[in-house]
C-alpha cells in the first residue's frame, strides 16, 4: 500500500478523482483517500473504449470486498485506452495509484472544464473539512 | 476437514431405490446423459458423521446467544418442529382438492386473521416467501394502485431512509421505481424538513422500518403520515422490526398501508442458516384488490382459494407461500395469545438493560430510550487503539458469543447493532455485557491480541480477497488428485 | 404460554439498572397518537400440550395422505425422502443458525452449501451456482434481471410449455424489469425449434422446461441453439432428479439453468418452503443473485468457506444490487444436498429409471389415448379420459386414489386432459389399482 500523498501536477475532483492533463488528453485515476476508504481492490468494472465519459458522472466501478464505489470523470471526453493492468490486478491502484493504477486514458472534449477542479492544495483542505 | 466429494469413493452408497423389474425405457440419445454427475458415493454412516461434525462447526441459537442486530434470534419453539412434520401437513400436495386441505387452509386464514390484528391493517397475503419479497410485492402493489388511478406514469419515487435495510432500495429498483434518499436528524429520526422538501405528486411512496434500524422509534411518525397522505403517496411498513411493537404500536394505526412482516423474526420460523423465511404482507382495504392471487378465504363453514381477484398482481411465488413456516409461526402467535405484547415489552426490556450496562466502555451516537436493539459505535476503540468494530466481533468469538451485527446502518461508524431478543436470562444478559467491556479493557491494554481473535474457533479470520479475486465456488474435481487409497479402476456407473 | 425468561425479580432490578420504574416509561417515545389502546384480540393463550392438540386437529382436517395413493404432480413432486436428511436438518446448529455472516462461526454452514454449489454444478453441468433461491417459480425471475442486465434485451421468451405457476410469476416481475414477455406455443405437447428461434429475435432470455409441463421430452437441444443463434441466452427449468438419465443443461449451451428442488430432498408441505436452484456458466457469475459461498484460507493457512463477491448484493450495492434477496432457502438446500448425497450418481441414475419405467408401465396399462401422441416422457405424462378430468378426480377420490392433476386449469382445450405423474414411490400394484379406478370413473 502506498504512503499518502497528493501529487502537485495533478487536478481533482470532490468525488476523490484525478485527472493529469497533457495536452488534449487526459488520464483519471482515484486518489490515495478513495483507495484507502475502499481498502483493497479486487475489482474494477473497467468502460469500453471509445465510449464517452461526462465529467461528474459515473463511468465505471471499482470494489473492495465489502463495499463498492462509483467512479467518477472529473473532465468529459472520449475514451482512448483503459488500463488492462488494473482491469487484470485491481490491487495496483492501492500500490501506485497515481502511476501503475491510473484507469482511463481519455481524449478531453470540454478542455474548459479543468477550470472547475481543485489543486492538490485544495483537495487536502476538502479532505479536512470532510473529516 | 475434508469435503463430502474426498471422502467420496466409487461404488459406495448410502440409499436404494426400488426397481420392479421393469424395463426401462429407452430415452432418445442427445436428450440422454451419458456422463453421470459426480455425486458423492458415500455409506450411510459416514454420511451422518459428515454432516454431525459440520453441524459443530457452526454456530446456532442453540448453542449460545446470538444478538444478531436486526435478525432477532430468539428461541426456536420445538414443538413448532412437530407441528410442521405432522403428516396431515408434510405429505399434503397443494393442488389436491379444496375439501381435502381444509385444515391448512383453515391453518392459512387463521394466521391471516392474527397478522390483521397485529398489524391493523385490513387483509393478508401469506404468499411472498421472504421480507424482501414482501417488499418488491408491496412495490407492486403501489405500482397497480396508481396505474388503476391513472397515476403510474407520474408516480415514480420511492423515499428511503438512510439506515434502511440495503433490500429496500434493491427492491425499489426491482420494482422499476426510482430512489430518493431521505436523511436522519439528530435525534435518529426522519428529518422532516428534509422530507418535506422530497415528496410530491411525483412520490408514490415511502418505505419505512419503524422502530427504525437503529432501534429507534420515529417520534416523528404522525407527521411523516400527514406528509405522505396529503401528497396522495402510500406507505410502506418493513416490519423487520414489529418485535418490538406487537400489541404496542400497529403499522396500520401509524398511517401505513402495506406491512411485511418477516415470519422468521418475530414469529420465530428458525432461519436454517440463511432461510427458509416467511415474508406476508398486510395492507389496507384500498389496496386489497391487488394482492397476489390466490386469496385464502372462507366460504360457508369451510375454506376456499379464491383465484377470481381481476386487479391482482398474479403471483410472486409458487403456490400458496411457504406453508411449513405458517405452521411454526402460526403455533408461536397462538401459544402467546394476547400476550404478544408481553414478548415487545421483555424484547424492549433486554435492548434497555443492556443498553444501560454498555454504554459507558462504547459510543451511543443516539442518546435515548432505545426498543428492541441499540447501535453503539466502536469509534472511540478505532481511533485510540486501532481496534474496529470487527475486531470487537472476532473477539466475542472468543468470549462464546456470537457477535452483533456489525457496520450496519451505514450512518454510524464502526457500528455494534445489538439486538437481545425476548428470550434471553437476564444471567446472559450480564455475562454478554461482562464480555463486552473485558473486550473493551483489552481494545486499550492489548489491541493486539484482539486483531487476531478469534483464538479459539475451527478457523481463524478468512482471508475474503482472495476468495473474490481468485472465486472457487465449487469443488475442483480436475484439480485434486485421487484421494489416499481410492482403487484405480473406473466407476461402474451402468444400469443393471 | 410464553418463552420469556425474565422473573419479577429480574424485571424490577433490570428497570432500576436502566433509571425508570415502569416497562410502560420505555415505550415514551411511541407518540399517544399511535399507542394500541386494547388488548389484541388474539384467541387465548395455550400450554404446549392444548397447542399440540389443536395443530393436530388442524392437520387432520386435511385428508389423511396415507389414505391416499396420488399420481398428483405438476409441479412437486412425492418423491421419497429418506432419514438422514430429517436428523441432519434437526441439528440446532444448523435449523438456528441465520445467514453466514460471521464466517469463523459458520463453517459447518458455509461448507455445506460449498458442496451444495458443487452438487448442483454436477446435477447441471454448470460452472457456478447460487447458495439457492426461494422456490422453481423465483428462479425463472432471476434469470430474467440476469439477462437483461448480461444482454440490455428488453423481452424474454417463456414456452408455453412452462409450468404455469413459473410463467405467472415471470408476467407478476418482468414490468419492474422493465421486460416484456412472449410466450411460444407448444405443438403437440412440445416447442418447435424454427418458432423458438423467430420469438428469441431481440430477447434477452429464452426460458423451457425439460421435461415440460407435460412430461414430455422437449428437443432441449435444439431448443437451446435455436435461443443462442438469437442471441439471447437459453435458460434451462430441469427437475433435478431427472439429471441422472438427462443430459444436463450445461452440456447442451444452456446460459443457465433453473429449477424447484422440491423433488430432491424436500416434503411437499403443501407448497413450501423448498428451494430453487440457479447456475450458470462462469461467465455470468457476477450478475448472480444472492449468496454465493467460496473457498479460501484463513490466517493461519487452512482451508475455510465465505460467503463471497458479497458486492453483488442488496446490502453493499443497494438500489444497484443483482437482487434483493436476503433469506435464500439454506435448510431446504442442505436437504437437498444430504438427499443427492445419499442417492449418489447410481441412485439418481435408478431414480430416473425407476420412474421411467414405472410411467411407462402406468402408460401401458392404462386405456387412454395420450393427449399427445409418439412423445417421449419422463416420469409425468397426460391422457385423454372422455369426461371432465376434475370430475375423474373427484370419483377416483371416492375410492382412494388422486389419479392426476386436470390440465383443462391451465390450459384451455384440455378439459379431459389428465396429468398423471408416477414417481419412484408408486408400485405396480398401485398403478393396477389406479387403472382399475380410471376404468370406472371414465
Amino acid at each position: 500500500m502506498a504512503a499518502e500523498s497528493y501529487p502537485d501536477d495533478l487536478l481533482y475532483h470532490p468525488g476523490h478523482d484525478w485527472a493529469r492533463i497533457d495536452g488534449d488528453e487526459a488520464t483519471f485515476g482515484i486518489t490515495w483517500f478513495a483507495q484507502d476508504a475502499l481498502g483493497e481492490l479486487v475489482h474494477y468494472e473497467a468502460p469500453e473504449a471509445g465510449s464517452s465519459v461526462a465529467k461528474d458522472r459515473t463511468y465505471s466501478e471499482v470494489e473492495s470486498v465489502k463495499a463498492v464505489s462509483d467512479v467518477i470523470a472529473p473532465l468529459s471526453g472520449e475514451i482512448l485506452e483503459v488500463n488492462a493492468a488494473v482491469a487484470e490486478a485491481p490491487e495496483t491502484v492501492n500500490a501506485d495509484p497515481y502511476g501503475e493504477g491510473w484507469l482511463v486514458r481519455v481524449r478531453l472534449t470540454e478542455p474548459g472544464e479543468a477550470g472547475s477542479l481543485m489543486d492538490a492544495e485544495a483537495y487536502r483542505r476538502h479532505l479536512a473539512e470532510q473529516g | 476437514m475434508q469435503l463430502i466429494f474426498e471422502k467420496s469413493r466409487p461404488g459406495r452408497r448410502a440409499g436404494h431405490v426400488p426397481a420392479h423389474g421393469l424395463p426401462v425405457p429407452e430415452v432418445p440419445a442427445g436428450l440422454r446423459r451419458d456422463e453421470p454427475p459426480r455425486l458423492p458415493e458415500i455409506a450411510e454412516p459416514d454420511l451422518v458423521r459428515h454432516f454431525t461434525k459440520l453441524s459443530t462447526r457452526n454456530f446456532g441459537i442453540d448453542t449460545g446467544f446470538y444478538p444478531l442486530g436486526s435478525c432477532t434470534m430468539k428461541h426456536n419453539p420445538r414443538v413448532n418442529e412437530r407441528f410442521a412434520v405432522l403428516p396431515g401437513f408434510r405429505d399434503l400436495h397443494p393442488l389436491d382438492e379444496e375439501s381435502r386441505t381444509q385444515g391448512a387452509l383453515r391453518l392459512c386464514f387463521e394466521l391471516q386473521e392474527a397478522l390483521v390484528e397485529v398489524t391493523g391493517l385490513d387483509a393478508v397475503s401469506l404468499q411472498p416467501a421472504a421480507g424482501s419479497q414482501g417488499e418488491i410485492t408491496g412495490l407492486m402493489l403501489m405500482r397497480a394502485y396508481f396505474a388503476d388511478r391513472g397515476e403510474a406514469e407520474r408516480r415514480r419515487k420511492i423515499v428511503i431512509p438512510d439506515t434502511a435495510h440495503g433490500t429496500n432500495p434493491a427492491s425499489v429498483t426491482m420494482a422499476g421505481y426510482e430512489l430518493t434518499n431521505v436523511q436522519t436528524d439528530a435525534r435518529g429520526n426522519i428529518d422532516v424538513d428534509d422530507l418535506r422538501g422530497k415528496v410530491d405528486e411525483e412520490t408514490a411512496g415511502l418505505m419505512l422500518t419503524n422502530p427504525s434500524t437503529l432501534g429507534l422509534f420515529d417520534e416523528n411518525i404522525e407527521q411523516i403520515s400527514e406528509i405522505f397522505r396529503s401528497a396522495g403517496a402510500l406507505m410502506y411498513y418493513d416490519g423487520a422490526n414489529l418485535n418490538a411493537v406487537c400489541g404496542i404500536s400497529r403499522p396500520g394505526d401509524m398511517g401505513f398501508d402495506i406491512v411485511h412482516i418477516n415470519l422468521h423474526k418475530t414469529f420465530s420460523q428458525p432461519h436454517g442458516g440463511g432461510g427458509p423465511g416467511g415474508g406476508p404482507i398486510a395492507v389496507g382495504e384500498r389496496l386489497a384488490p391487488y394482492l397476489p392471487v390466490p386469496a385464502v378465504v372462507r366460504e360457508g363453514d369451510g375454506y376456499a382459494l379464491d383465484y377470481d381477484r381481476p386487479k391482482s398482481i398474479g403471483k410472486v411465488r409458487g403456490f400458496y407461500g411457504p406453508f411449513g413456516v405458517f405452521v411454526r409461526s402460526y403455533a408461536f402467535i397462538r401459544a402467546y395469545g394476547p400476550q404478544l405484547r408481553e414478548m415487545s415489552e421483555a424484547a424492549v426490556l433486554n435492548a434497555n438493560y443492556l443498553l444501560a450496562l454498555l454504554r459507558d466502555a462504547y459510543e451511543l451516537p443516539f442518546d435515548r430510550l432505545c426498543m428492541h436493539e441499540f447501535v453503539l459505535s466502536a469509534r472511540r476503540q478505532k481511533r485510540e487503539h486501532g481496534v474496529t468494530a470487527l475486531d470487537i466481533a472476532k473477539g466475542l468469538m472468543d468470549h462464546g458469543f456470537h457477535p452483533p451485527t456489525i457496520y450496519f446502518p451505514l450512518i454510524v461508524p464502526e457500528a455494534l447493532m445489538i439486538e437481545p431478543t425476548e428470550t434471553e436470562t437476564k444471567e446472559t444478559l450480564d455475562t454478554f455485557a461482562d464480555a463486552m467491556l473485558a473486550i473493551a479493557r483489552e481494545a486499550a491494554e492489548e489491541p493486539e491480541l484482539l486483531k487476531e481473535a478469534p483464538h479459539v474457533r475451527p478457523v481463524k479470520r478468512l482471508d475474503e480477497v482472495r476468495a473474490v479475486k481468485n472465486p472457487v465456488v465449487r469443488y475442483g474435481f480436475e484439480e485434486h488428485e485421487e484421494p489416499p487409497g481410492a482403487p484405480a479402476e473406473p466407476r461402474q456407473l451402468e444400469a443393471q | 404460554m410464553s418463552y420469556l425468561s425474565l422473573t419479577d425479580g429480574d424485571r424490577d432490578a433490570m428497570l432500576e439498572a436502566i433509571g425508570v420504574s415502569t416497562i410502560e416509561e420505555l415505550f415514551a417515545d411511541i407518540p399517544a397518537g399511535v399507542r394500541f389502546g386494547r388488548a389484541l384480540d388474539l384467541p387465548p393463550a395455550l400450554t404446549e400440550q392444548e397447542l399440540t392438540a389443536y395443530f393436530e386437529e388442524l392437520a387432520e382436517a386435511n385428508a389423511d395422505p396415507s389414505q391416499t395413493v396420488s399420481f398428483l404432480g405438476a409441479g412437486l413432486y412425492d418423491h421419497y425422502v429418506p432419514a438422514v436428511v430429517d436428523t441432519v436438518l434437526q441439528r440446532g446448529e444448523f435449523l438456528t443458525a441465520y445467514t453466514p455472516y460471521q464466517p469463523e462461526l459458520s463453517q459447518g454452514v458455509l461448507q455445506a452449501i460449498f458442496e451444495y454449489q458443487t452438487a448442483i454444478c454436477e446435477l447441471t453441468g454448470m460452472d457456478v451456482s447460487n447458495a439457492s433461491g426461494y422456490d422453481g417459480t423465483t428462479v425463472a425471475a432471476d434469470a430474467c434481471f440476469v439477462a437483461k442486465h448480461a444482454t440490455g434485451r428488453s423481452k424474454v421468451v417463456v414456452t408455453e410449455a412452462t409450468n404455469p405457476q413459473v410463467r405467472q410469476v415471470v408476467k407478476t416481475y418482468a414490468p419492474g424489469f422493465g421486460l416484456e414477455v412472449v410466450e411460444v406455443p407448444h405443438r403437440d405437447g412440445a416447442t418447435e425449434p424454427d418458432e423458438l428461434r423467430e420469438a428469441a429475435e431481440d430477447a434477452a432470455c429464452v426460458i423451457f422446461q425439460q421435461p415440460n409441463v407435460f412430461g414430455v421430452l422437449e428437443p432441449a437441444p435444439d431448443l437451446a441453439a435455436a435461443a443462442a443463434d438469437a442471441g439471447a441466452l437459453p435458460v434451462a427449468h430441469v427437475d433435478p432428479l431427472s439429471l441422472g438419465v438427462l443430459e444436463a443443461p450445461g452440456n447442451y449451451g444452456c446460459a443457465l439453468a433453473i429449477g424447484e428442488g422440491q423433488s430432491a430432498g424436500n416434503p411437499l408441505s403443501f407448497g413450501g418452503p423448498h428451494y430453487g436452484f440457479l447456475a450458470a456458466r462462469s461467465e455470468f457469475i457476477r450478475r448472480m443473485p444472492g449468496r454465493i459461498v467460496g473457498e479460501t484460507t484463513d490466517a493461519a493457512g487452512n482451508r475455510g468457506y465465505v460467503l463471497t463477491l458479497q458486492t453483488r448484493e442488496q446490502h453493499i450495492r443497494r438500489e444497484k444490487a443483482t437482487s434483493n434477496i436476503t433469506t435464500n432457502q439454506t435448510l431446504l438446500a442442505l436437504g437437498g444436498l444430504v438427499y443427492l448425497s445419499w442417492l449418489g450418481p447410481q441412485g439418481l441414475r435408478e431414480v430416473g429409471e425407476t420412474c421411467l419405467a414405472l410411467a411407462q408401465y402406468a402408460k401401458d396399462r392404462l386405456n387412454f389415448p395420450p393427449v399427445f401422441s409418439d412423445k417421449t416422457t419422463f416420469k409425468e405424462f397426460a391422457v385423454r379420459v372422455g369426461r371432465p378430468a376434475r370430475e375423474v378426480v373427484s370419483a377416483a377420490l371416492e375410492q382412494g386414489i388422486h389419479p392426476g392433476y386436470p390440465l383443462g386449469r391451465d390450459y384451455p382445450g384440455m378439459d379431459d386432459a389428465l396429468l398423471i405423474a408416477v414417481t419412484e414411490r408408486r408400485t405396480p400394484a398401485e398403478i393396477d389399482r389406479l387403472a382399475e379406478v380410471l376404468a370406472s370413473c371414465s
